[in-house]
């Protein structure tokens, strides 16, 4: 291995706080100081595409490993390495941070060196948690994004940023306590926080007391996982820190951070104990499905755009966790792509919301209509990004939610058809509230002389109108690397779920031939 | 005859002491109105000479007067982290002194003494000379608490310290006499020979006393009820200073008389003490106003941490607490350096209404402060994360899980008052009138210390715990 493949993933994850140290010894100069931050976001965004370009896609384990020991009591190992499910999460993102860099440009006053600062630490912490194969690194700098993420919020919010900083933080914050408790179990008796380590003594039976503490183990990482989701009933947090958070924030939020999430569950829970995830699938599925019905419910009514949207974000998070919970090749793929969506087509949403923010600095939807006729660009926007987040044929969405729903099925028929709903729900609450917004006469004089988008702020939107597009065309592209690493995590489980859904089966080709496999 | 070696085996001490006794010759010396800031020099060069001494002593292992004094890993590192607290007091209080028109040489001559006393805490295997380490280093203390003398709630500090603490070294010196009345030796390694056997009730009895001495010393509950009273009307660097340095020679001492002599029945003490500790700090602190209130309250909760790697001993407890140990001193120390830089004159500023606003009036020195609130939480790349995950690790190993648990939800609480500090500094729209000076040299030096210790503990923690490892193995060897 050469010398770039070896430290990739060193140098993508900790080019942003390279930046950020840089970032502190700057003059208070606002303009250089956001165009060196686009910058290292770019350069970090550049760097990441090695990844996928040097990938072995034949190959299902980890690649671009690095293990070297850290701490030698305990027996600490920086161990990095990505497979094709976190590859994935990595460019998606090192692909947002310089949207949110420029969806901020405007829209952050003072204290503007820290902002940045802030951001760039983020996105190593973000980066790191899903490099990190070493359970105590991965805790680690999951730790390490709760600061920078609360104090965006808590900072740079709106009007009851204080209270939502603070929930988030200790919702987080206990919640992962229990996982840490977990992982120092597994350290007790196994020797080693390595995962791979970890899962291969789990599976040949060679931790002592698993049997009886397996069942207390997959729950504390449940919980932390479940919050970041966020899970139904756990979500509570979500919908204050995404209303408070500056636009930015939000972005990150929904778009990585609620990826931390998923992204634990599929390589933690489902990776290290397989039988409990079987055995617990059950409720976990219903809770998914309650947040995919209940999430969408609730999110028709809310009077805030911007709470509609985090809502649709539980809604959507549902759909993932279903798909991750039905075992089958086609749900996690599914979902796995699908957390890459919603990272796309939620983080567009946020910053289609910011820059009407910044114009009116408000998210009532009566304040609003008839916004189409000042603003036809941001209208166009607004449907394309609209029609992907619901799922419309061609889109990026469609294909996740098509795959997961054709995973659920074939787990157990209620519970496709329970999440099938979701869909409609998805097309109504977005669509009611399109047409409250931008259809109809202008009926408040504050919305006629609205300026449209100016170029900043389509540059910051094509990219993410064009990911979308792709990936609802060729998804191909990205499943092929996500289908070998996700076939080869899920070879612990039975093929009899599998086997017993034949006409489930058929569908998985039928599509398969679809999307051109 | 005594060897020369031995005086080696003490040189930090009298390294100390000379420079101590420099100091009290000189200050008459000076005249009477000048800053008096040559004296804190002097001392800064003592407390730099006798780190110089410690490093040398490395190459002396071994017994000294009689079987007195011992150097071994464990002295050494803790004379490490007690100089390095004393050095971040004696530059951080340069600029407290002279804003708070306190011109009293003899202010640096204590803390060189009181330091003395705490070397020798860490150093002596021998009951009585560990007594009398306490009484040189408490003694020292109760004068530095009370100096704001125009202050009544420094004069009510310095004498309820006095009474409690006079009571509670009383207690410990009534537990060494029963020890030695069981044993007949004073010498701790000797007691444990004597005491492996069949230890009677009097040892049980002298062991419970000697826990309440110590217990005070480093503001345990349920033995805790003086300390917000006392760091409150305490100069603020004397606050940060005894929150730490006592702390951490106190809690070397409760090794020592734990493990080293493996007293009998220590268990449930320690585990209801860390228990309640940790519970009542905690709870205690999430109702304060007062900056230094709240981190009175916070340091008896951490004083439940590490009581908790207490009870994980002896597996891998020993090495977490002396890590914690470090850890803790370390960056409570520097919190205090900022809150006393913050305080200003008469110690007006020190509400959290006072910190409103301040990520914005001094950025700077609200990231440092910052950074320090994150360690004391116990967040990554700060020590104070890795301090409490080894301290945990070692209780789960040692199969304590309620009380680990009850450890991990007193943590998460926690983080709750420290984070409120972080919302006033920087979520509040409001901001206080108090005006923050920039921070002089001296300060800016201190507080370089804490943080460039805390981050290098929470990013390279390898040589340190190594250290704390080997002095855990020299400890119970």
């Amino acid at each position: 291995m050469n010398f770039i493949d070896h430290n990739i993933l060193t140098i993508v994850t900790f080019l942003p706080l390279a930046g950020a140290l840089l970032l502190t010894l700057f003059p208070n100069r606002d303009r250089d100081i956001k165009w060196f931050a686009l910058g290292i976001t770019l350069i970090t965004l550049l760097a990441s595409l090695h990844l996928p370009w040097h990938f072995d896609r034949s190959q299902a384990g980890f690649q671009f490993e690095q293990n070297v020991q850290w701490i030698s009591h305990p027996n600490i190992h920086y161990h990095l390495g990505v497979d094709g499910i976190s590859l994935w999460l990595v460019v998606l993102t090192t692909f947002l941070l310089p949207l949110c860099v420029l969806i901020s440009w405007k829209s952050i006053h003072g204290s503007v060196k820290e902002f940045f600062i802030l951001m760039l630490v983020l996105e190593t912490a973000m980066l790191g948690v899903f490099v990190a194969l070493d359970l105590f690194l991965f805790y680690f700098f999951w730790e390490a994004t709760l600061i920078p993420m609360a104090l965006i919020v808590g900072v740079y919010g709106h009007g009851r940023r204080i209270y939502a900083a603070v929930k988030f933080f200790l919702y987080t914050m206990i919640a992962s306590v229990f996982m840490l408790a977990a992982l120092i179990w597994l350290y007790a008796h196994t020797g080693t926080f390595d995962f791979v380590a970890i899962q291969q003594a789990i599976q040949n039976g060679q931790v002592p007391g698993f049997e009886a503490a397996a069942k207390w183990l997959f729950l504390g990482f449940f919980v932390a996982f479940a919050v970041k989701v966020p899970l139904f009933p756990l979500h509570t947090w979500l919908p204050d820190a995404h209303v408070e958070a500056p636009t930015a924030g939000s972005v990150v939020l929904a778009g990585v951070l609620l990826k931390m999430g998923t992204y634990g569950l599929l390589r933690f829970n489902v990776g290290l104990f397989p039988e409990q995830s079987r055995a617990n699938a059950d409720w976990i599925s219903v809770l998914a499905i309650i947040g995919i019905i209940g999430g969408a419910l609730v999110a028709m009514v809310q009077p805030n755009i911007k709470r509609l949207v985090a809502y649709t974000s539980v809604s959507h998070l549902g759909f993932v966790v279903l798909g991750i919970f039905s075992f089958t090749q086609i749900g996690v793929d599914g979902a796995v792509y699908q957390m890459l969506n919603h990272g796309i087509s939620t983080g567009a949403l946020f910053m289609l919301l910011g820059m009407i923010y910044d114009r009116r600095h408000t998210y009532e939807v009566t304040e609003f209509g008839g916004l189409a006729t000042p603003m036809p660009v941001y209208a166009t926007f607004f449907t394309f990004i609209m029609l992907s987040s619901v799922g419309l044929p061609l889109l990026n969405g469609f294909v996740g939610e098509f795959m997961i729903l054709n995973g659920a099925f074939q787990a157990r028929q209620l519970y496709g058809i329970l999440a099938a709903t979701g869909v409609i729900w998805a097309a109504c609450y977005l669509l009611w509230m399109y047409q409250r917004v931008f259809q109809g006469q202008i009926t408040n004089p504050a919305n006629k002389n609205l300026a449209d988008l100016d170029a900043r702020e389509r540059i910051s939107l094509w990219p993410l109108a064009l990911a979308a597009l792709v990936m609802g065309v060729v998804p191909d592209l990205w499943l092929r690397y996500i289908s070998p690493s996700v076939s080869d995590a899920l070879k612990h489980f039975s093929s009899g779920l599998q086997a017993s859904a034949p006409a489930a089966t058929h569908a998985t080709h039928a599509l398969m031939q679809v999307i051109g496999r | 005859m005594i060897p020369t070696v031995d005086y080696i085996r003490i040189l930090p001490g009298l390294v100390l002491s000379v420079f101590g006794i420099l100091i009290m010759l000189v200050d008459p010396v000076l005249p009477e109105d000048s800053s008096k800031k040559a004296l804190g020099y002097i001392a800064l060069v003592g407390v730099l000479a006798s780190l110089a001494a410690t490093a040398y002593q490395t190459g002396f292992y071994g017994d000294a007067f009689y079987g007195m004094v011992r150097v071994d890993t464990f002295s050494i590192f803790f004379h490490f982290v007690v100089l390095l607290v004393a050095l971040v007091t004696i530059l951080s209080s340069f600029e407290y002194l002279e804003v708070q028109r306190i011109k009293a040489g003899e202010y640096y001559a204590l803390v060189l003494f009181a330091t003395v006393g705490m070397a020798l805490m860490s150093s002596a295997i021998e009951l009585v000379l560990i007594f009398i380490g306490i009484e040189i280093s408490s003694i020292a203390t109760y004068v530095l608490a009370g100096f704001r003398r125009r202050a009544a709630e420094s004069a009510e500090s310095s004498l309820k310290y006095f009474l409690l603490g006079s009571f509670a070294t009383a207690f410990f010196l009534y537990g060494v006499a029963m020890m030695f009345g069981a044993t007949g030796t004073t010498n701790v390694y000797r007691i444990a020979e004597a005491i492996s056997t069949q230890p009677s009730v009097i040892v049980y009895l002298a062991v419970a006393l000697m826990f309440v001495g110590l217990g005070f010393k480093v503001a345990a509950a349920p033995f805790h009820v003086w300390t917000p009273d006392v760091y409150e009307g305490a100069p603020a660097p004397v606050t940060g200073f005894m929150s730490t340095a006592p702390k951490a020679a106190a809690f070397a001492v409760l090794l020592r008389v734990l493990f080293a002599m493996d007293a009998p029945g220590w268990f449930w003490m320690i585990w209801i003490a860390a228990v309640v500790s940790m519970t009542i700090g905690n709870v205690g602190a999430l109702v304060q106003n007062n900056v230094k209130r709240l981190l009175a309250y916070s340091s008896i909760a951490h004083a439940g941490y590490l009581l908790v790697a207490f009870a994980a001993a002896k597996t891998t407890g020993i090495s977490a607490a002396i890590f914690y140990a470090a850890s803790y001193a370390l960056m409570n120390v520097g919190a205090f350096a900022i809150v006393a830089h913050l305080a200003g004159k008469g110690e007006r500023y020190v509400t959290l209404e006072d910190y409103t606003g301040l990520g914005r009036r001094s950025p700077l020195i609200a990231s440092l402060l910052t950074i320090f609130l994150i360690s004391l939480i116990g967040i990554p790349v700060t020590g104070g994360f890795f301090a409490k995950f080894y301290v945990f690790a070692a209780a789960l190993q040692s199969n304590l899980v309620g009380l680990t648990i009850i450890g991990v939800i007193n943590s998460a609480i926690a983080a709750y008052y420290y984070l409120r500090i972080i919302v006033y500094m920087y979520m509040r729209d409001e901001r206080s009138e108090a005006v923050v000076a920039p921070m002089p040299a001296g300060l800016g030096a201190a507080v370089a210390i804490s943080v460039v210790a805390t981050i290098y503990l929470g990013v390279l923690p390898n040589r340190v715990l190594d250290g704390a490892i080997r002095a855990a193995q020299d400890l119970v060897k």
